[in-house]
């Protein structure tokens, strides 16, 4: 498949979203809402509940299925707020020793007025340095669209899976082609070069893992994931030195010979 | 006290103000603000500032030599180079062009010097050079500066330009905004300072990574500061922006920012803030 063919099969509204994931993969989600400070975004939902016999934090970019309710959640592009109370949560789940699961599926950071004057980007760069720290083993899987920075702020993690035409980029395709080509219309040859696939991803070490879609949204489907999940979270639970892991996990994207 | 004053400017490319070069005697500066032709000396006297506030778009060593005691600068990591890891259509030519404009390798730059006598690691960005966006060489150079800070326990001060990520090195630019941060995290965690100076235009995937992070940020009057395009938010809203939207004094109103400061007295406050912070007892270098 093509890479724009990819990016469009990941924005389907049809698609599973972050919420039938979390009711599909753990049990007794408890939902919990704010992020202390302003108000509670609708796009992001976070909470606590069970994988299999293991509590867990729960967080993810939730876009709806209905018009209605992507409206309700802002197309899935949070706003400072939801990245505050994700943060919240996560501090929360390292207080408890609580692994944390996050389900990323957004066109990017919510583009606004207030978005701006409630500080966009220091929200995104709170969650990226004290996610890099966060003592509890954090798995992100990417379901559909990984945009940008809105999507990275979740997904400073241990793993990263991503379905198998989930995307990854620094930038949409669309607007890569309007900048560089004045050309919104060659999107298709923007995404290709942008190597944002989840194959690409895999191959620069990004991605740990492709999640095939053959069965996707069954019960077989999230059967299979969440042993997967269970399997991963016992496998980081015993390691000692996780967060030293981590770090070398992103020191290592465009690593140059230059050691001190 | 606030130094704002009204901006005028129409659009980011005008800020950078027009230079004529009359057929006898000095080069001469046109502000873009207030309009006024200033002789090029007396800009320079003024650290490129206009009478009228505005503050000219300066190079990356010409800032650090600006802000950073006479002869202590010694430049750190200096032969990292952009790369093109995705052989991305006409990033080849736009390198070598960067390279051409701005006489360096990648947009940042980066050192140890002293300030008003404290020893600092330093970094600044360079706008000529694909206006300060972060691809790898980029986001490697900072988080080997943190590292090497940390390891001398030495504070950070540094001067962000920046469009954001750049999209030619594709997702592996996007992880620069990860692993400076968790750079930054590590230098914090060890009780060391960080200053940042927000200067004209930071935005983007800078914003939301190690522009944000200092202990302390500082920015220049009237630079661009914010995370989204100004454009990209005017297709999202379909509304007109707010006058002063996405200014230095609209993050220090917003509460995103400590101080607005006049590149003249730049200097002296951040040597003030290094000292109270164990600046000249901390000779690490």
């Amino acid at each position: 498949m093509q890479a724009y063919e990819r990016v469009k099969t990941a924005r389907l509204s049809s698609r599973p979203t972050a919420l039938d994931y979390i009711h599909s993969l753990f049990s007794g989600f408890i939902e919990f809402h704010g992020d202390r400070r302003h108000g509670d975004d609708k796009a992001i939902v976070g909470g606590i509940a069970w994988l299999s016999s293991i509590p867990v934090t729960v967080i993810g970019i939730e876009k709806g299925h209905t018009a209605s309710e992507r409206m309700e959640r802002s197309f899935g592009a949070p706003e400072p707020e939801g990245y505050r109370k994700a943060l919240r949560l996560m501090k929360q789940a390292e207080k408890f020793s609580r692994p944390v699961i996050t389900i990323v599926d957004t066109s990017g950071a919510y583009c606004g007025v207030g978005a701006e004057k409630r500080g966009q980007g220091e929200a995104i760069a709170r969650n990226l340095m004290e996610m890099s720290t966060l003592d509890v083993p954090i798995i992100t899987i990417l379901i559909g669209e990984g945009g940008s920075g809105g999507a990275l702020a979740l997904a400073l993690s241990d793993r990263l899976w991503m379905l198998e035409n989930a995307v990854y980029s620094v930038i949409s395709p669309e607007g890569c082609a309007s900048i560089l080509w004045r050309d919104g219309s060659k999107a298709a040859e923007a995404a290709e070069a942008l190597c944002l696939t989840a194959s690409d991803a895999y191959s620069a070490g990004v991605a740990d893992r492709i999640i095939s879609e053959e069965n996707l949204g069954s019960k077989e489907f999230y059967a299979a994931l969440k042993a997967d999940l269970r399997d991963e979270i016992e496998v980081l639970i015993g390691k000692e030195d996780l967060t030293e892991l981590r770090y070398q996990r992103f020191r290592s994207f465009g690593r140059r010979e230059n050691d001190l | 006290m606030l130094l704002s004053f009204e901006y005028k400017a129409k659009n980011e490319l005008e800020k950078d103000g027009r230079s004529t070069a009359p057929l006898y005697g000095e080069k001469e500066i046109v502000c873009p603000n207030c309009h006024r032709t200033l002789k090029e000396s007396e800009a320079e006297s003024r650290l490129m500032t206009c009478i009228c506030g505005h503050h000219f778009r300066i190079g990356a060593r010409k800032r650090l030599g600006y802000m950073t005691d006479e002869g202590s600068f010694s430049e750190l990591f200096g032969d990292i180079e952009a790369s093109d890891p995705l052989s991305f259509p006409g990033y080849g030519e736009k390198l070598s062009k960067a390279r051409d404009a701005s006489g360096e390798r990648e947009s940042v730059i980066m050192g140890t010097a002293m300030i008003g006598g404290c020893p600092a690691a330093v970094f600044s960005m360079e706008s000529l050079f694909m206006m300060g966006s972060m691809g790898t060489g980029t986001g490697e150079k900072i988080t080997l500066l943190f590292e090497y800070a940390r390891a001398h326990s030495l504070p950070v001060v540094g001067w962000t330009v920046s469009g954001g990520a750049r999209m030619q090195e594709g997702l592996l630019s996007l992880m620069q905004m990860a692993k400076t941060s968790a750079a930054v995290k590590r230098h914090s965690d060890r009780g060391l300072l960080y200053i940042t100076v927000l200067t004209d235009p930071t935005t983007g995937g800078v914003t939301a990574s190690f522009a944000m992070e200092g202990d302390i940020i500082l920015a220049e009057p009237g630079a661009t500061v914010g995370f989204a395009g100004k454009r990209v938010i005017e297709e999202t809203v379909r509304q007109k922006l707010p006058r002063g939207f996405q200014t230095s004094e609209f993050i220090l109103e917003h509460g995103f920012a400590d101080m607005v400061v006049s590149r003249i007295a730049e200097k002296e406050t951040i040597s003030s803030i290094l000292a109270l912070h164990g600046g000249k007892r901390n000779a690490g270098i």
